[in-house]
């Protein structure tokens, strides 16, 4: 499967460039596409909701988890540039990335 | 479908379309800057939205044509594998997290208006530049078509010409209505009027999105009748290819299209032009990562529309062109005047986006090619009529497509779209995150994607065409089936990748980058970041 280029990130920064943090981060950003393409994993009939087949609920309900992700990464990755702005003012110098 | 004209439903539909009309020609009123007649004003409104307007610009990027028509139409007729379309805008948003951000950074320090400005300040590359800009052109040229099928399939229903045992002129003329109303609107009325036709649109579809899910399903008796009828109609052999029609679950053999095609057009949604802009419109970039976290609910809704298929079926709705599908359901199950509202809501859900797209190709031609190489002195006015006409030119283009290809398959003309727009994706998604690749490597990637997947969906034929009658083929080397676009990308890197190993070890000359690494984080408020881009061509230096 192709990953895409962008990787959460390629970073340049002084502090750590890896830390659990991110790799929160960019697991809760991975975690659509692990479980979108694997369509084996989701490509049945049973068991139904209210007459749906599992196939068009559980996407759909892929919908929200991953809305759920993608906040939480919003949440971390902002609380994870203010600690990093901070350390940075401290010592005078910023390599942050996106 | 029921013969003659459906006067109430074509009256109701009549009159929403005149009064967004009139909005539209009102719309150049509002918020009225000083000089109408630059580009600025016409193709951008003036860069005078908020981020909220600018959102709606952007939700018209997802309910459009393709929403209502072609992916509840590929339901319709094959079942399971239509509904890719809902994996596909979830993939999108991860993406969107991780890259628009950048790019927002990067064009409001250095003033980028497009795709191709970024491109050739990164890479220093007019060739490159170039060859972004002709492709975003030439992509959205079938994104357009997509939206005229949606408007024609609508008159079509109401009893607006169409019909095959007509004469030619009366069996188009649904389409030539789409068309002429779609070109004097948006050259009257630049952006201005879609922005505000936009608010209308989305009220207007999210009542016909709530009452379709929730009022036709009862009446169908429930989502275990509707599947239960659906799925036996799956299993009947299609003459015409002698295999089953469809499936509820895709099959062991159609996984790796459904995948492929749901990531392909992920990775594609944001390189197009219109999506671009809408983009860099935004406030701060960290208004852009918000938004991701809200936005995804708006595939909720693409996920009970496609089920709109399913309904048709299960109603008993039997069309040869499955782009009918859904005005029919509509037209079948609501009452006329209602139904009247639905096909507004189609066909003004169609209009407002083909406007977006058009303007949004015709300002990339302006800035990035009349501007660059062939007129650099051009006044203001110049840009403006230059823009206008190729807003024209690149509806005729669209036109081309809806006449040459296979209609009763929409969604392939969002697909052949996205087959092209992909082979941006090196050279601006890698460009964000690294300087590693050289230009002439990506130029040549670029080439070899183009070709490859213009030359692989040529070779595809369907029952009722010999050339581009599809999007999938097989994968070399690999063996299963999978989107055209994505096997393409695949192709491009890998040239890009080796090619960059070989010209780095010849030392061939690199290009000068104009950005720097802080450039890519850079946010509102931080030293040199522009809060307003600079006109896309209105003369400003960059």
């Amino acid at each position: 499967m192709s990953h895409t280029p962008d990787a959460p990130r390629a970073s340049e920064g002084k502090p750590p460039v890896v830390t659990p943090v991110r790799v929160v981060i960019g697991l809760c950003l991975i975690a659509p596409f692990v479980a979108m393409l694997w369509v084996g994993s989701y490509a049945k009939v049973d068991p139904a909701f209210i007459g749906i087949p599992f196939f068009y609920w559980y996407q759909m309900l892929w919908v929200l988890v991953s809305t759920l992700l993608t906040m939480t990464a919003y949440t971390l990755w902002n609380r994870d540039q203010r600690a990093r702005n901070q350390r940075a003012r401290t010592s005078q110098n910023g390599g942050e990335s996106a | 479908m029921k013969d003659g004209v459906n006067g109430v439903a074509l009256a109701v539909f009549i009159f929403f379309f005149l009064a967004v009309t009139v909005m539209g020609f009102l719309a150049s009123r509002w918020r009225r800057a000083a000089d109408e007649q630059s580009l600025d004003e016409w193709g951008l409104g003036g860069r005078s939205f908020g981020t909220w307007v600018t959102w709606f610009l952007l939700g018209g990027d997802l309910y459009t044509a393709y929403t209502f028509v072609a992916v509840p139409a590929a339901i319709y007729a094959a079942g399971a594998a239509g509904f890719f379309a809902v994996p596909y805008t979830i993939l999108v948003y991860p993406l969107i997290f991780t890259f628009l951000p950048r790019l927002w950074s990067v064009s409001h320090r250095h003033g980028y208006v497009t795709t191709s400005d970024f491109v050739r300040g990164r890479f220093g590359s007019k060739g490159l530049s170039l060859a972004v800009a002709v492709t975003g052109i030439l992509a959205t040229m079938p994104y357009i078509a997509l939206q005229l099928v949606g408007i024609q399939a609508v008159l079509d229903v109401m009893g607006v010409g169409g019909g095959e045992d007509t004469n030619w002129f009366v069996k188009d003329l649904p389409l030539l209505i789409a068309f002429g109303v779609l070109a004097a609107y948006t050259y009257s009325s630049g952006l201005r009027a879609p922005a505000l036709i936009a608010f209308v649109k989305d009220t207007l579809i999210y009542i016909v999105i709530a009452v379709a899910i929730i009022y036709i399903p009862i009446k169908l008796g429930g989502f275990d009748e509707i599947f239960a009828k659906a799925g036996e109609a799956y299993g009947q052999t299609n003459p015409a290819t002698g295999a089953p029609r469809g499936a509820l679950v895709p099959g062991e053999a159609g996984q790796w299209t459904y995948a492929t095609l749901a990531l392909g057009s992920a990775l594609a949604l944001f390189m197009y032009p219109h999506s671009i802009t809408a983009t860099l419109s935004s406030r701060s970039r960290e208004v852009i990562r918000r938004n991701t976290t809200i936005l995804p609910l708006y595939s909720l809704m693409l996920g009970l529309l496609a089920l709109l298929g399913f309904m048709a079926i299960a109603a008993g709705i039997k069309v040869d062109n499955g782009q009918l599908a859904i005005p029919q359901l509509f037209e079948t199950m609501f009452p006329d005047w209602f139904a009247g509202v639905a096909f507004a809501a189609i066909g003004i859900g169609a209009l407002v986006p083909a406007a977006i797209m058009s303007i949004a190709a015709a300002n990339l031609f302006t800035r990035n090619i009349y501007k660059d190489f062939i007129k650099p002195d051009a006044t203001a006015a110049q840009e403006t009529k230059v823009s206008k006409l190729v807003s024209l030119l690149v509806k005729v283009g669209a036109l081309a497509f809806v006449l040459t290809m296979d209609k009763t398959v929409a969604i392939n003309f969002q697909l052949l779209g996205g087959i092209w727009i992909l082979q941006t994706f090196p050279a601006l998604v890698g460009g964000l995150f690294t300087r590693w690749f050289h230009r002439w490597a990506l130029l040549a990637g670029w080439a070899v994607g183009m070709v490859y997947g213009t030359v692989a969906a040529y070779g595809v034929a369907s029952p009722s065409q010999k050339h581009f009658g599809g999007s999938s083929e097989e994968i070399p080397g690999i063996g299963e089936i999978g989107y055209i676009g994505l096997t393409a990308f695949v192709l491009n890197v890998v040239v890009t990748v080796v090619l960059t190993f070989v010209l780095r070890a010849a030392k061939a000359p690199d290009g000068i980058d104009e950005t720097s690494a802080e450039d890519y984080t850079a946010d509102a408020g931080d030293k040199g970041v522009q809060v307003e881009l600079p006109p896309a061509t209105a003369g400003a230096g960059h």
